[in-house]
């Protein structure tokens, strides 16, 4: 163990070593590493703020959704009540048409019956002169016995 | 090791491939640790340095290719691993030193880093690059740069003047004086004063060089104690074996450790030719 030059020799080595390293190496390794460490931090606090705001915005759809729920509600029960007195008012019209229907065909039915009585009668008092006229051999002066006809008829 | 005793290993492993100029032979390299000493202070241990700068330039290479590719994106393994590093020394230096000195930080990880290294070689079976210098011409090769003297303590050294520099910038020549000459005791007391500041501030770098030194060295050294156990027979080498896998295990520890030691030394160092102080 002698100690010699290469104690210079070293210490010329030792700080070219250390010029490189401080002006070359340890800057951009550094800068890396804390730039790194910068944006890990902020994609941190990014999933954090993210985070809360999703938990906002599910709030808010949970809010948003009961409102639309109870509004839908809402609207079935005015269908629902809108539907049923529709309905009803149906019926009431379909009642009354149906009723007016057959009070109209009631009174048609009773024209005819009446008609044709009357268009009966009529044939019966000519059928019973031409009777009553073959019965007297004589023909009855129908403006005669007009008034014996028409009672008759109103008989019959 | 055939064909030399037990010493001569030992000595051989220890000898680091020093170029100079001998007295007697002139320039070349040392055949021995002696004649490496007689060659004074103008020689140059050869494989100190170029192990060390290989080193070095392994750990700049490695960092560079992390900070070319370095986005803020997703990393990749290998820009993660780097960046462990990096964030590990950075933490450190975070909690000991307060200051705002940017050169702080990435002295700290090119000493951490680069110590480290030149630690780990010391794991590599301690014959293999020895062995395959020799059977290329190499007469000595000292592959853990940390068991050099020269390396840690230049280093260290480099360290002190960083110590002077940064007292003197920050305190002022008469603060920096004051800080040496009116501690612990009162002032009337300054020759004493200065005398254990005086030490204080000196065993700074002596005791950083050599601790990484001896702890690099002693470790060194049982490897290649182990090494001499594996020719002695069978029963040695069996018992070798495990020893080596023991003692490999455990210093992995002190590599990592001492490396971290001398870089955190450093930092705190800095930190108190940084602090300015009342007096």
């Amino acid at each position: 163990m002698n100690l010699n030059a290469t104690l210079i020799g070293q210490t010329i080595t030792f700080f070219l070593f250390l010029f490189i390293c401080y002006k070359y190496i340890w800057p951009p390794i550094v800068e890396a590493m804390r730039e790194r460490q910068k944006s890990i931090a902020e994609g941190l606090a990014a999933a954090e703020r993210a985070e809360k705001n999703l938990a906002q915005a599910q709030d808010q759809v949970a809010a948003e959704l009961a409102k639309a729920k109870e509004e839908a509600a809402g609207y079935i029960d005015q269908a629902r009540t809108t539907a049923a007195k529709m309905v009803e008012e149906a019926k009431n019209d379909a009642r009354s048409e149906g009723d007016r229907l057959k009070e109209a065909a009631q009174a048609e039915i009773d024209q005819e019956v009446n008609r044709a009585k009357e268009t009966l009668r009529a044939q019966v008092a000519a059928l019973s002169v031409a009777g009553a006229e073959q019965l007297l051999g004589a023909s009855i002066d129908a403006n005669a016995h007009a008034a014996l006809l028409d009672k008759l008829a109103a008989e019959l | 090791m055939s064909g030399e005793t037990s010493q001569e290993y030992i000595e051989h492993h220890l000898t680091n491939l020093t170029f100079g100029n001998h007295p007697d032979n002139g320039w070349g390299f040392a055949h021995s640790s002696a004649e490496a000493g007689e060659m004074g202070f103008w020689a140059l241990n050869i494989d100190t340095m170029g192990w060390s700068i290989v080193l070095g330039l392994l750990f700049l290479w490695l960092f560079n290719k992390a900070a070319k590719t370095a986005t803020s994106g997703v990393p990749s393994s290998f820009q993660n691993g780097i960046e462990m590093v990096v964030e590990f020394i950075d933490d450190t230096v975070g909690t000991i030193f307060s200051h705002n000195n940017p050169l702080i930080a990435p002295m700290a990880l090119t000493i951490f880093v680069w110590v480290f290294f030149m630690n780990v070689m010391d794991l590599i079976p301690v014959d293999w690059i020895p062995m395959f210098a020799s059977a290329i011409g190499i007469s000595h090769m000292k592959v853990v740069p940390s068991t050099d003297p020269n390396i840690t303590m230049s280093i260290a050294l480099s360290i002190f003047g960083f110590i002077l520099y940064y007292s003197v910038k920050h305190k002022g020549l008469g603060g920096f004086f004051a800080e040496l000459a009116f501690h612990p005791f009162p002032k009337w007391l300054a020759p004493l004063n200065l005398f254990l500041e005086g030490v204080t501030l000196i065993a700074k770098p002596i005791s950083l060089g050599l601790r990484l030194f001896g702890n690099m060295y002693a470790g060194e050294m049982i490897f290649i104690l182990i090494a001499i156990l594996f020719g002695a027979g069978l029963g040695w080498a069996l018992l070798a074996s495990g020893l080596q896998l023991v003692w490999a295990l455990f210093h992995v520890l002190i590599i990592a450790l001492q490396a971290f030691i001398f870089a955190v030394l450093t930092v705190v160092y800095m930190t108190q030719a940084h602090d300015v102080e009342d007096h």
